[in-house]
Parts: C-alpha cells; sequence; structure tokens
C-alpha cells in the first residue's frame, strides 16, 4: 500500500472574512497541493454554511510567530503602563462627554 | 537531565498546571507533559478517523434515499463528517503528528475508531436512528469537549457541535416521518431503533469502574463528565423524544426513577462491545477494507494534483493566485 505520509501535500493556515466590515479571522488549517487547490478546499471545508465572504490562504511556513512559547518577556513591556488605559485617569464627578 | 534541565522542566509542569486548574486553554507551543500530548493525539485521531469511518455506514443509502430532498440531506450530512474529520486531523497536527502518519495507523488497524460504525445500516429507516441516536450520543459526548483544555481540539468540538445539530434533526424528523407513516414504515422505523438503541448506549464507552483514562484525563480537564454520568444524560434525553417519535426503547428495565430524578436502564451487555472492539463486530473487516481502497483509489488525485503544482510553480515564480492577494493582505496581522 502506499504509504499517505507522502502525498499530503503543504499545510496552509485559512482566514475567513464572516461579512463585510469585519476582518478575516482564523479559521484553522488545511492540506492542499497549491494554493489554487487550497483555496477551494478552504470554501468546502469552512464556508459550507455561507460563514465568509472571502478567503485567505497562507503556507503555514509563512507565519512568522513570537515566540516558542506565549508567555515570554516579549509581552512584558506593556505589563506595567496601565496609564495607557483611560480608566487610569481619575475625572472630576459630572464631568460628561470624557 | 542537568539542574538546570531539571528546574525548568518544574517550572513548566507548574505553568501548565496552573494555566488547566486557572481554565485556561493550552495552546500548541506551549510546553506540556509527554503523557498529555500523547493522550490528546491518541483521543483526537480515534475522533477523527470515527467521523471518515463513520461517513460509510450512511453513504450506502445515498443512491437510494427515497427523494430528491432526502438525498441532497444526506449528502450535506456525509460530506459534514468529512469536514469533522478534517478539522480533528488538523487539530492533531498541531500535536506534531503528520496526517498521513495517523491515517496510515488507521489504515494498519493500529488506531481505533468508534465501534459504533461497524454495525450495518440494513434499511432506510437506520439513516433516521444514526441521526437521532448515533449523532445525538456523539453530542451528548462532544459539548463538553468544546471546554477542553488544549485550544485546538476544544475549537474543533464547537464548530462540530454546531453542525452536528442538523445532523441529528434531520434523523429525527425520518424516523418520525416513518413512524407516523404505514404500518411497514413504522414497524421498519421500531426495527431500526431496536437495534441501534444498546449500541448507541456504549459510544459513551465503559462503566466508570473499569474507564482505564478517565481519571487522568479530568484532571487534565481534556473530560469534564464521567462516562456514565454522560450515558445518564442521554438516557434522559432520548425517553420523551422517543414518546413523540411513538416508538419505543427496547429496554424492559428502562423506568423513571422518582427518588433519583432520573431514569433507571436495564443492564449493557459489555461481551458484545469487547467482541465489536477486538474486530469482531459485523462490518470492521468491510468497514476498514474500504476505506484502505478509497485511499488507494485516491492517489492518483493526489499524484497528479502534487504533479501540477510542480509543474506549475516551476513555471511561474509568481503567486498561482496572484491578483487575489490585496496589499490589505501584506497587513495581516
Ligand atoms: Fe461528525
Ligand atoms: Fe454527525
Amino acid at each position: 500500500m502506499n504509504g499517505a505520509t507522502s502525498t499530503e501535500g503543504p499545510l496552509w493556515e485559512v482566514f475567513v472574512r464572516s461579512r463585510r466590515g469585519l476582518s478575516h479571522t482564523h479559521a484553522g488549517s488545511l492540506h492542499a497541493p497549491d494554493a489554487t487547490m487550497a483555496l477551494r478546499n478552504a470554501r468546502d471545508l469552512y464556508t459550507r454554511r455561507g460563514e465568509g465572504v472571502s478567503i485567505w490562504v497562507v503556507p503555514a511556513t509563512a507565519v512568522i510567530a513570537s515566540s516558542p512559547d506565549e508567555k515570554d518577556p516579549f509581552f512584558d513591556p506593556a505589563a506595567d503602563k496601565a496609564y495607557r488605559h483611560p480608566t487610569f485617569y481619575e475625572i472630576p464627578e459630572g464631568v460628561k462627554h470624557l | 537531565m542537568t539542574t538546570a534541565q531539571a528546574t525548568d522542566t518544574v517550572d513548566q509542569q507548574a505553568d501548565f498546571d496552573a494555566v488547566v486548574s486557572a481554565e485556561g486553554r493550552i495552546e500548541p507551543r506551549d510546553w506540556m507533559p509527554d503523557a498529555y500530548r500523547a493522550t490528546l493525539v491518541r483521543q483526537i485521531a480515534q475522533h477523527a478517523h470515527s467521523e471518515i469511518i463513520g461517513m460509510q455506514p450512511e453513504a450506502n443509502w445515498i443512491t437510494r434515499a427515497p427523494s430528491l430532498r432526502r438525498k441532497a440531506i444526506l449528502m450535506a450530512k456525509v460530506q459534514d463528517e468529512a469536514g469533522h474529520g478534517l478539522y480533528l486531523y488538523g487539530a492533531a497536527e498541531t500535536l506534531d503528528v503528520d496526517r498521513g502518519e495517523l491515517l496510515d495507523k488507521l489504515h494498519a488497524g493500529r488506531q481505533r475508531y468508534s465501534s459504533i460504525f461497524n454495525y450495518p445500516t440494513l434499511t432506510w429507516a437506520d439513516v433516521g436512528a444514526i441521526g437521532w441516536l448515533v449523532d445525538g450520543a456523539a453530542i451528548t459526548n462532544q459539548v463538553p469537549l468544546c471546554r477542553c483544555s488544549y485550544g485546538p481540539y476544544a475549537r474543533a468540538m464547537v464548530r462540530i457541535c454546531k453542525e452536528e445539530s442538523f445532523h441529528q434533526r434531520q434523523g429525527y424528523e425520518l424516523l418520525h416521518a416513518l413512524s407516523h407513516g404505514t404500518p411497514a414504515q413504522h414497524a421498519m422505523a421500531q426495527d431500526a431503533v431496536d437495534r441501534w438503541w444498546w449500541p448507541s448506549l456504549m459510544m459513551f464507552g465503559p462503566p466508570d469502574d473499569e474507564s482505564s483514562h478517565s481519571e487522568q484525563s479530568m484532571a487534565w480537564r481534556i473530560k469534564r463528565h464521567s462516562n456514565d454520568e454522560l450515558r445518564q444524560r442521554f438516557v434522559d434525553i432520548c425517553v420523551p423524544q422517543a414518546e413523540s417519535l411513538g416508538l419505543a426503547l427496547p429496554d424492559p428495565d428502562l423506568r423513571w426513577n422518582e427518588e433519583r430524578g432520573t431514569h433507571d436502564f436495564g443492564e449493557i451487555d459489555w461481551s458484545e462491545f469487547q467482541q465489536v472492539l477486538r474486530g469482531n463486530g459485523p462490518c470492521n473487516e468491510q468497514r476498514l477494507d474500504q476505506r484502505r481502497t478509497a485511499h488507494e483509489n485516491g492517489a492518483w488525485v493526489r499524484e497528479a494534483a502534487a504533479a501540477h503544482a510542480a509543474k506549475h510553480s516551476a513555471r511561474t515564480s509568481d503567486d498561482a493566485v496572484s491578483g487575489t492577494a490585496t496589499g490589505e493582505g501584506a497587513m495581516a496581522g
């Protein structure tokens, strides 16, 4: 029997825009030999019930990720800057539209 | 292992435990215990295999569906099951296994699929019984998996559960039509329920005191409820549904227990379950043969597609679908 391993094709990440006005969101991944097939497969796999009006497929190898695990010091600089949030500021009572 | 590495592992284990016990989600690139990874691979692979093997008993009736409406519905359902398999193989691949490798293991009989699919679909009413009972039992099992501690598996389950509800309803509607049809149709519906009821109850797995993986899976929050708990929930859901169908559930011991506030039901024949698991069910051999044959028959399609892709990329250095990528694509964030 022909092993399944060799013929799976590269992995693609699929992003779907569910409707106009919203951004594309990661839906999942799939295997396909090329971009055209990846798009068709993504349509059949992720939009069988009108879940999308636009699809992006990206070779999984083209995704550059921030860090090997998802809580490293990379994001630390944001942790101690509460003054970037509006709730940090005290405003006198009764002041409106602020 | 050096002392530094050992300390690392202890820290990582502590981080992992903290995320899991805080109802957080473990994501693919996080550190995880080897046994957690192995358990997930085994469970997700078995689940994926079940989805694609599960296409066979129903696909058996597509050409003989009694109306165009029923045929279109059945095709859509079987196609959904293929999709469920793909979502799940995708989730498994985030754990550093290869889909091809998992399929090879299925084909070699080294990984399992749900034993429910080793029963035959003898009549059209079986399509209804599968939708109502088999998809119904699957939903009862799968809804808690939407909160599984492993992110990609949980996300796949959310997608799957949304689609399953149509599967169950179309089966129920089909049985309802038969049950309220001619006496012969009613008898056919009853016969299907008689044959599928007990195997459906077995889908929840062995009783709690014999379930080997349960405790650890609960601690890891892969599993949320015990086999017996889910089975009981399913029985309680089905009893009133069977009444509306006008069909009887084939269990003389089934009755409401006022004190427990739930239904008592009869003893399950676990020796049958073990037999089917061991490969001695009515259709084990046929299902696996058909899967292997389908895979081999599709080889030329995969090879042709790969050859086309190779030729195309040699001819154009550009993207195969240049023109669809807009400037916005570059800003994907
Ligand atoms: Fe499914
Ligand atoms: Fe289903």
